[in-house]
């Protein structure tokens, strides 16, 4: 108990809050990575699984791929990465993709999947082109389901960031693997403290996207 | 004019749902196609607007091949009007009749007050425009269906089971308003249902398929009541129950007309000038 009140104590430190190597900077470093990563694998899971949802291809393959993506470790493929890269940015971001895409994956696919087919039929009988129905149709529908695929996504990889830190990066990482060596409790504390806020502030915020997004005339069915 | 020249669906798995069908819906004419399921009557109904491509056979639109026309232009001139209705759930109901001449590039301004005007048009007050689908009830979304389907003013109406899912007072003011408009716009309509009283009301022509789309008949009502091809036919309109065998019995100077249990179902008059 004592030690949680000091992690917050280390929290409440107002020398924390500024400088170099304060709070807020790594506080912007570590979602700064986070975007970075989900960006990527938004970049290339999203219009795979868009593809796959419209046009009920490779299914099979794809749910097999990304169950064996989700079975990595992280932290084996951010060691694995860095000793072909390097130090750096490069190899965490790396897997920091590959932890994203089956979330963003799943949720591409199962966007598509969840339209009634009655409607995509009706779409396309017409005289929707195949990006009209995918466009106008498929994606306003399935919206919920594709941010709700990018919210899991972003709490997986910002739970994960601080990983980043372990290879000499910065990042909310820092605190806890410099707590860690230092035998500096509070400091490794606070710093996950700070970690598991950030990841439930974000799941908050995209809660409520995916509610406020949600299409009117759908919602009521 | 549509006509099927020996057309035949066959899936890669083998299984058939069309042999060798032929018929000519000739233009303005009303074509019912009726069968239980497994006719192969929706497929058939698909081929025109490519939305199934035969794989035997040719089906042609004013004798232009529909193999090779664009199939989504091909569509956008084709109403097409279905069971569930299929109707957009995130667009309101003027949008979803306006979907077509949208797409088209017809200004939203002027889409959207044509949409409003047929929504008049299948006796649904305009006001309705601006809900949602999920706030109709099912007759009301199957007269937007066909509002929609009508919006790019198509001179070729398909209708797979419209009226299929809404109950039977509804379904008769449905036919009732489709027959009022066939009337007014004259369109060349091919309309598919499992229902035989549907297909005699509405159709001017029947065509009653076997599985496998196998013709059992094709005629006007009364040709098909009166001449029966077979027993298949007999059976399937209801005659080889006796159920449509009516008589006449004279009740105080009138013809009163008793169906075969000897129940009056009504009384009759002279002949009507004409239907059309």
């Amino acid at each position: 108990m004592s030690q949680l009140l000091e992690a917050f104590a280390w929290i409440g430190d107002p020398t924390r809050w500024s400088g170099p190597g304060g709070i807020p900077v790594r506080l912007a470093e570590h979602l700064w990575y986070t975007a970075l990563g989900v960006a990527i694998a938004a970049l290339i899971a999203v219009p795979v699984g868009l593809y796959v949802g419209h046009s009920h291809r490779a299914r099979g393959l794809t749910v097999a791929i990304s169950g064996a993506a989700r079975a990595l470790p992280t932290l084996g493929l951010v060691t694995l990465f860095g000793l072909w890269f390097g130090i750096g940015l490069t190899a965490p971001i790396l897997a920091f993709v590959v932890l994203a895409i089956p979330s963003l994956l799943a949720g591409a696919y199962s966007a598509c999947e969840s339209v009634d087919p009655d409607t995509v039929d009706a779409a396309r009988a017409q005289g929707m082109t195949e990006w009209q129905i995918l466009t106008r149709v498929e994606v306003p529908l399935g919206m919920p389901l594709l941010i709700s695929g990018l919210r899991l996504a972003v709490v997986q990889v910002v739970a994960t960031v601080m990983l980043a830190s372990y290879i000499g990066n910065g990042g909310l990482g820092r605190f806890i693997f410099l707590g860690l060596n230092l035998q500096d409790y509070p400091q490794m504390l606070g710093g996950s403290i700070l970690v598991v806020a950030l990841a439930l502030v974000l799941d908050v915020l995209l809660r409520l996207l995916e509610r406020g997004i949600s299409p009117r005339g759908a919602a009521r069915v | 004019m549509i006509r099927f020249d020996h057309v035949g669906k066959t899936y890669p798995d083998g299984t058939t749902a069309v042999e060798d069908f032929s018929l000519t819906v000739d233009s303005h004419a009303s074509v019912v196609l009726v069968g239980t399921s497994g006719s192969g009557k929706t497929t058939l109904m698909r081929m025109v607007n490519r939305m199934v491509d035969p794989t035997s056979g040719r089906v042609l639109i004013d004798d232009e091949d529909v193999a090779a026309m664009d199939p989504v232009k091909l569509r956008r001139r084709i109403g097409y009007v279905m069971q569930a209705s299929g109707l957009l759930p995130h667009r309101t109901v003027a949008e979803n009749v306006a979907t077509v001449p949208h797409l088209e590039g017809v200004s939203r301004r002027r889409s959207r007050s044509r949409a409003l005007a047929l929504l008049e048009m299948v006796g649904l007050d305009h006001k309705l425009g601006d809900r949602y689908p999920s706030q109709l009830s099912g007759g009301q979304q199957q007269r937007v269906g066909v509002a929609r389907a009508l919006a790019a003013d198509p001179n070729i109406l398909l209708m797979d089971e419209p009226f299929g899912a809404v109950d039977p007072i509804v379904r008769a003011e449905l036919q009732k308003e489709l027959l009022r408009l066939q009337s007014e716009l004259g369109k060349t309509i091919l309309f598919v249902t499992h229902d035989i009283d549907e297909a005699f009301l509405l159709g001017e022509k029947v065509v009653i398929l076997k599985p496998g789309g196998v013709v059992a008949q094709e005629g006007t009502p009364s040709q098909i009541l009166a001449d029966p091809a077979d027993d298949f036919v007999e059976t399937f309109v209801g005659s080889g129950r006796g159920k449509r065998a009516l008589h006449l019995e004279e009740v105080d100077g009138r013809q009163v007309v008793v169906d075969e249990s000897g129940r009056p179902t009504g009384v009759l008059h002279a002949a009507p000038e004409s239907r059309s």
